[in-house]
């Protein structure tokens, strides 16, 4: 973020109206049309989960009794009978369920980046601030933590205590802050040698708060680009944990745990059953992913 | 190099020793064990079974002698759920599986996205390049457990081409293939794009270009080798992605690779086998790692051990 400072500085040294790099970065960002379908998409995938549920007939607990045992025929998506998506497996409504499977994966998604990202800011900002043999050490610390198959890891983490819904959020978060703690590090290594910190050291300010004021202000571009671009793999990990039917447990439901349900019927006929929650799941990644290299595009000083 | 190597096997040793580490104290530290079932034994029965196991040792121990076990004998000790199999046989028995259609996988996705890639940038801005950007931004949403369910759905149930699950001959191997590459394949093909545009500008291709190579050479003898190396950078996670992709292919396609013996465990609560496939994913995933940096340093001359 500060060579972006310094590029803006000096290109517009010369007309009387400055510009910040953030009114910069935001109207890049503006212009980017993925960026801003990314945007789009993202918007209205949130508003289906947060209104979704006012426009539904159904709860997403009812059991709809004309619809049950006959759910291959009768359980379609149909405006007459107040499914718009259909019915699942046991004649509860889809719309419901995948308002609610949207809320859950997008919750575990964005709690487990900042998470992540927060843990990761903190440990890469104070072993690129103290720097020598404890920057090393904490540095070494993350490589080996990179190479244990962390998936394994969750799973494992899961089984031993309990397929709760908060070891789910705290243990995908716990897992993906070594990359980040690197990216962090790295531009950390840079600041330090600025002069404010530098003015800040020598009036005698301790090194967590300078860390807190002085670097992590600093960074808040590289780590918002982060963020978006971390929950979209935070949605894919839970999705995949639930797929395979360690995650969210019922009557709680996500993407994932209703892409497993509708994979596993498809058999009888019920498309829909697979085709709506993977609609909304396919969004999401894709709001993000636009998202996050928009915001990358605009912030990333590399690029200009 | 051969002290690179050296240096970096020394990393790869405690590196085994935390995970094996951190997955036994998980194990030990959490409520209830393998045999606690619904039905309650007698205490005496389960004082027995645990000395049996060596449950009743201290935790420094017994991690002792799992080590020493995989150390001396390469023994990850017997299943505790079923009393006639070792941790061996199971993972014999599934992870050939696993080598194979993950290996084809791997080639897959390397050789599809590296050839998407290099084509789209060579005819940047053509139709060539759109379609190439379109699919692998598709494919990028397409992990392969929602490629799993769409292709059974497509191949077996409506065009009815392949088998849906089982695992007897290559014609059960072109699905959990496809399942599992798509979205590295897509990856790999942005990311060979992009570094290949950034390499084509560069002045060597200008020199090749200037001294009469035919495109063909500049492109496949100049431009490739220097725009591999992001791609290359890739291939570590990818292959951790991969195999850890094959528990889904595993449980979708009934291949019964070790994916499917370590959510068996995990849902039994089979500690020894759970640990042995999570220490032999590591394994690979270092030994992987190391490859991808001897790799790494032989195409690119400017690193320096």
């Amino acid at each position: 973020m500060v060579s972006t400072t310094e590029n803006t500085v000096a290109a517009q040294a010369l007309p009387a109206k400055g510009r910040s790099p953030w009114a910069d970065a935001r109207r890049r960002f503006f212009r980017n049309k993925a960026a801003m379908m990314g945007l789009v998409i993202l918007i209205g995938v949130a508003l289906f989960a947060i209104f979704g549920n006012y426009a539904a007939q159904w709860s997403n607990e009812e059991l709809d009794y004309n619809v049950m045992g006959q759910v291959a025929e009768l359980g379609g998506p149909s405006l007459a009978n107040g499914h718009y998506f259909g019915t699942d497996d046991l004649g509860r409504d889809l719309f419901a369920r995948t308002v609610q499977g949207t809320q859950i994966s997008l919750a575990v998604g964005v709690v487990g980046a900042l998470i992540a990202c927060i843990v990761g800011t903190l440990y890469g900002a104070t072993a690129g601030y103290v720097g020598g043999r404890i920057d090393g050490l904490m540095m070494r610390l993350v490589d080996i933590l990179m190479a244990v198959p962390y998936m394994f890891v969750l799973i494992l983490l899961l089984v031993m205590y309990g397929r709760s819904i908060t070891i789910l959020f705290v243990g995908i978060g716990l897992i993906s802050w070594m990359e980040m703690s690197r990216i962090v590090r790295g531009q950390t290594l840079s600041l330090k040698g600025r002069e404010y910190v530098e003015a800040a050291r020598a009036t005698g300010v301790s090194a967590p708060v300078i860390i807190l004021r002085h670097i992590v202000p600093n960074l808040l571009g590289v780590i918002a680009v982060y963020i978006t671009l971390l929950v979209p793999l935070m949605v894919l990990t839970e999705s995949f944990i639930s797929f395979l039917g360690l995650g969210v447990q019922e009557p709680m439901t996500s993407l994932g745990a209703l892409i497993s349900e509708g994979a596993g019927t498809i058999a009888y006929g019920t498309t829909w059953q697979l085709g709506f929650p993977l609609l909304f799941f396919c969004l999401t990644l894709f709001g993000f992913f636009f998202v996050g290299d928009g915001l990358r595009d605009a912030l990333d000083p590399k690029d200009r | 190099m051969f002290s690179y190597i050296l240096k970096r096997l020394a990393i790869a040793v405690p590196t085994l020793l935390v995970l094996i580490v951190i997955s036994f104290v998980l194990m030990h530290s959490a409520p209830g064990g393998p045999f606690t079932a619904e039905r309650k034994l007698p205490p005496e029965v389960l004082a027995n079974l645990n000395a049996k196991y060596g449950l009743d040792d201290p935790l420094w121990k017994q991690i002792g002698t799992y080590v020493w076990g995989i150390v001396s004998d390469f023994d990850f000790g017997p299943s505790f759920i079923y009393k006639d199999r070792t941790v061996n046989e199971i993972i014999a028995q599934g992870f050939p599986i696993t080598l194979t259609y993950g290996l084809l996988s791997f080639v897959v996705a390397v050789v599809v996205g590296v050839s998407l890639g290099v084509a789209a940038a060579v005819r940047h801005n053509t139709l060539l390049d759109y379609i190439a950007v379109g699919v692998s931004i598709g494919a990028q949403v397409l992990p392969n457990f929602v490629m799993a369910p769409v292709l059974v759905l497509v191949f077996t149930l409506w065009l009815g081409w392949l088998p849906g699950g089982g695992w007897q001959g290559p014609e059960y191997w072109i699905m959990p293939v496809i399942a599992l590459s798509t979205s590295f394949m897509a990856s790999i093909a942005r990311i060979t794009r992009s570094s290949m545009l950034e390499v084509l500008t560069s002045n060597h291709i200008r020199t090749a270009r200037a001294k009469g190579l035919p495109e063909r050479r500049v492109i496949l003898r100049h431009a490739l080798k220097p725009a591999l190396l992001p791609v290359i950078s890739y291939l570590g996670p990818a292959f951790v992605a991969m195999i850890t992709g094959s528990v889904v292919v595993d449980i979708y396609f009934s291949t019964g690779g070790i994916g499917k013996a370590f959510v068996d465990s995990a849902l039994n609560r089979d500690y020894a086998v759970m640990m042995g496939v999570t220490i032999l994913v590591g394994a690979l995933t270092i030994f992987f790692n190391l490859v991808v940096d001897i790799l790494y340093g032989w195409i690119d001359p400017k690193i320096r051990y």
